[in-house]
């Protein structure tokens, strides 16, 4: 059943969520980009011609160059690095991501530039080679000068505010990523019945539902049954 | 060939400019009774079960840019087609103020986007001046338009308690959705500080209320467009059935430019341009009702000038596009350890908050004239552009599972379990406010400017008075308290009187109303209580132009009760054949 067909059902509440969850269960098969528009050449998400057309302006032309998505790689897999529950920030195409990411939004365009380079630059005058061609011990001694905002020494500011961006803009692409969702726990986006917090959750915190919100809210099974006031 | 205006052949009974949720609910009432009616829509069509345009469960990697709002203001998955600037369609403003005016140029409108929160003004809302001596009394009360909020409940559906609170009147409800667990906590926190948090009054079918509808599937996702159409939006609950009644004309890209009047000053039609083949064309009609928002209609209105209406039509008073107001709106966020690696589980729950703040404090007793009430957010949501921004500002004042603090921002694996630990632990809260309806606030056309389609635009000019700058600081001053109750960290710096606490510009909230008020003086009113136009008996403003004065509520409800009421009245002035 694919998920439009299931969505009929259960809007018609001829099957139980249960059913329709294990059916949906399609999404794992299902690539990074989703379905395909009629192009065939960007993801379908609901766009407007205009919207493709900026979709596909955006696409086109690179801005960073090769050098500076090689030292974006690196730093990404710095900041987000694989572990037991998940891969790196490149495992995630997270490079490429920011590299889509500043041509949208602009204004990270100087930023990221201007700092990549007061990166190798600062590299170059202590380690006598750009970032990228440092040892990992080096890069590790130059991220712990511009990673921690509040110890960080005055002279080093400029580092800091280009690494709190190349953070956030790691973070934030990873974890909307499939693997980056999946990680974080994310088990929404679906169709689904609310029927309140679980109650292991709300023993853990020393809460209950009281009387009159167990009274007045929708009672589960009342879903599929049409209101009357009368 | 010869520049002309091409006429639409038919005649119709009505015709409608607009179809979010005033126009809509005109074109569904009028079209039942039988009248036929041409509405006309300055966008394309729209249906959020079309595949080529839903965006409802799609993935945050299903967009390039992760749901950013660089595309929509409210993110690439939002409904909403439009936005605060519209290529081609300029607005300008006044004297150094400001004035941010969101459009959706689509049909359904600007009921694409808002928060479902579907609140009736009260009692007291509909005569504020008779209790603070602020702004004006509107010319009808709570008890005249309490049917007609009745008749929008059960056909439309709205979730919440009935709670006998003074001002907030109860309604006829569905069953509201369990709280979540944060929203349990600020509960716990309003009881110590006597705020009351009750069960929000949300547009959304937790049960249908007809066989068009589904009910609710819990995504969370209705700013995105229901594809079972188990929320309101004017194009899937008013629109699409109006149409089924084959009385209805649909004109979408159809720009309207102007009301035409016969040499008597009574409307006939209007003129409009088609976007896509950008010629001018003309639809008559017996009667013409304008739905197309408060600061557009008011833009048609005094663009329409003729021999018989120099000042535009229906405004010899000069009222028209004066007492523009917006809700006022300031916001906090916050973060509560105690929810730190909290249980994963599904959260969505319906599309925004199970609970609210509504207003609770008695106004003579504090020194500010109106009311607000807050919106809360928080919970574990699909991430998106922006998730772990910022988050060197906070993971040094947080103690890690070994019970230590380390240093502020870091890398690598520790701070990858970071954003582990701290998902769906934030809390938001967001007051949205009364403005008091002023003169000096108000559109008008800009002498020089046209848009693309060389239709004169707005210009704005709107300040915000020490009633609203006060007000907001009360809200900042709550939301800490909230959040301090709770054991929370507020976020961030609270905002102070630089940047007035935090109170956002005005339009910001997309509440915009009043510009075309209603009231029982014709010198100070631009429509009777009707939404009938004082000087055109033919012509009708049913969005939220004709309030007199927005509520510390959303005025959507509001909208559609008095566009229903409104409705009904031309139905009955045609059949006594007054019009």
């Amino acid at each position: 059943m694919d998920r439009r067909e299931s969505l009929k059902a259960l809007a018609l509440g001829t099957l139980s969520v249960g059913t329709i969850i294990s059916a949906t269960g399609c999404e794992d098969k299902k690539g990074e980009s989703g379905s395909k528009d009629k192009a065939g050449e960007m993801p379908g998400y609901g766009r407007t011609a205009d919207e493709v057309k900026r979709d596909k302006a955006l696409m086109g032309e690179p801005f960073f160059t090769a050098a500076e998505m090689k030292t974006i790689t690196v730093l990404a897999d710095m900041i987000i690095p694989k572990d037991e529950h998940s891969g790196s920030a490149s495992d995630a195409k997270v490079p490429e991501f920011i590299g889509f990411i500043v041509k949208d939004i602009p204004d990270h365009q100087l930023p990221m530039r201007g700092g990549l380079k007061w990166l190798d630059t600062q590299c170059l005058k202590r380690y006598n080679a750009a970032f990228v061609d440092c040892s990992e011990q080096q890069r590790k001694e130059m991220l712990d000068l511009i990673a921690y905002p509040e110890t960080a020494l005055p002279e080093n500011s400029q580092g800091v505010a280009f690494f709190n961006r190349m953070r956030d803009l790691t973070a934030t692409g990873f974890f909307t990523s499939k693997m980056g969702i999946k990680d974080l726990g994310y088990v929404g986006n679906t169709p689904n019945e609310w029927d309140g917090v679980p109650a292991d959750v709300l023993q853990q915190y020393g809460y209950s539902y009281d009387e009159k919100t167990l009274a007045t809210c929708l009672k589960i099974e009342d879903r599929g049954k049409l209101m009357t006031w009368d | 060939m010869a520049f002309e205006i091409k006429k639409q052949g038919k005649a119709y009974d009505v015709c409608i400019v607009g179809s979010g949720a005033g126009g809509g609910m005109a074109a569904k009432i009028l079209s039942e009774a039988g009248l036929k009616v041409a509405l006309l829509e300055a966008g394309p069509k729209y249906d959020p079960a079309d595949p080529e345009q839903a965006t409802q469960l799609k993935w945050s990697y299903d967009s390039p840019r992760r749901g950013a709002s660089s595309t929509r203001p409210f993110g690439d998955f939002d409904a909403a087609y439009g936005g605060w600037q519209i290529d081609g369609e300029p607005y300008t403003k006044k004297n150094g103020t400001q004035f941010d005016w969101f459009r959706s140029r689509m049909l359904g409108g600007r009921t694409n986007h808002w928060g479902r929160i579907s609140l009736r003004f009260g009692p007291r809302d509909f005569k504020h001046k008779s209790y603070d001596g602020l702004g004006d009394d509107w010319p009808i009360s709570y008890e005249e338009v309490a049917p007609f909020y009745d008749r929008v409940d059960k056909m439309i559906g709205v979730f919440g308690t009935k709670e006998n609170l003074p001002n907030e009147p109860d309604g006829f409800f569905l069953p509201p959705p369990k709280p979540r667990m944060h929203e349990l906590m600020i509960k716990k926190a309003g009881d110590k500080l006597n705020i009351p948090v009750i069960p929000s009054r949300l547009s959304i079918l937790t049960r249908s209320v007809n066989k068009d509808r589904s009910p609710c599937f819990y995504c969370s996702q209705c700013n995105r467009g229901c594809t079972v159409y188990g929320d309101f939006s004017s194009s899937s609950v008013l629109v699409k059935p109006a149409m089924k009644s084959g009385h209805v004309d649909l004109y979408d890209n159809a720009m309207v430019r102007e009301v035409l009047t016969d040499d008597t000053g009574k409307a006939t039609g209007v003129a409009y341009i088609d976007k896509t083949d950008l010629q001018e064309y003309s639809v008559n009609a017996r009667v013409v009702v304008l739905a197309a928002s408060a600061c557009e209609s008011a833009r048609l209105l005094l663009n329409s000038k003729s021999a018989k209406h120099p000042n535009g039509l229906a405004n010899s008073s000069g009222v028209v596009g004066k007492y523009l107001h917006d809700s006022t709106g300031s916001s906090r966020g916050g973060f509560l350890p105690m929810l730190m690696d909290r249980k994963r589980y599904n959260e969505d729950g319906v599309g925004g908050m199970h609970v609210y703040i509504p207003w609770w404090l008695d106004n003579k007793k504090l020194d500010f004239a109106r009311g607000y009430h807050i919106e809360l957010g928080g919970g574990m949501h699909m991430p998106t552009y922006g998730y772990g921004f910022g988050i060197h500002t906070l993971n040094g004042r947080i103690p890690g599972k070994d019970g230590k603090t380390k240093p502020a921002g870091g890398y690598g694996a520790s701070l990858k379990d970071d954003y582990r630990r701290f998902y769906g632990a934030y809390i938001g809260f967001a007051g949205r406010g009364e403005c008091i309806a002023r003169e000096d606030n108000y559109c008008e056309i800009d002498p020089n400017v046209v848009d693309k389609f060389g239709i004169p635009v707005l210009r704005f000019n709107y300040t915000w008075s020490e009633h609203e700058i006060k007000q907001a600081k009360h809200m900042q001053d709550t939301f800490e308290e909230l959040i301090h109750a709770m054991g929370g960290i507020p976020l961030g710096t609270k905002a102070g009187p630089e940047t007035n606490y935090g109170l956002e510009n005005p339009g910001r909230i997309i509440h915009e109303v009043g510009t075309t008020r209603m009231g029982d003086d014709p010198k100070t009113s631009v429509l009777n209580k009707y939404n009938q136009a004082h000087e055109v008996k033919n012509l009708f403003v049913v969005d939220g132009g004709a309030f007199v004065s927005q509520a510390d509520k959303n005025p959507t409800w509001t909208i559609l009760a008095l566009s229903m009421r409104a409705s009904e009245y031309i139905i009955d002035q045609l059949k006594k054949q007054n019009i």
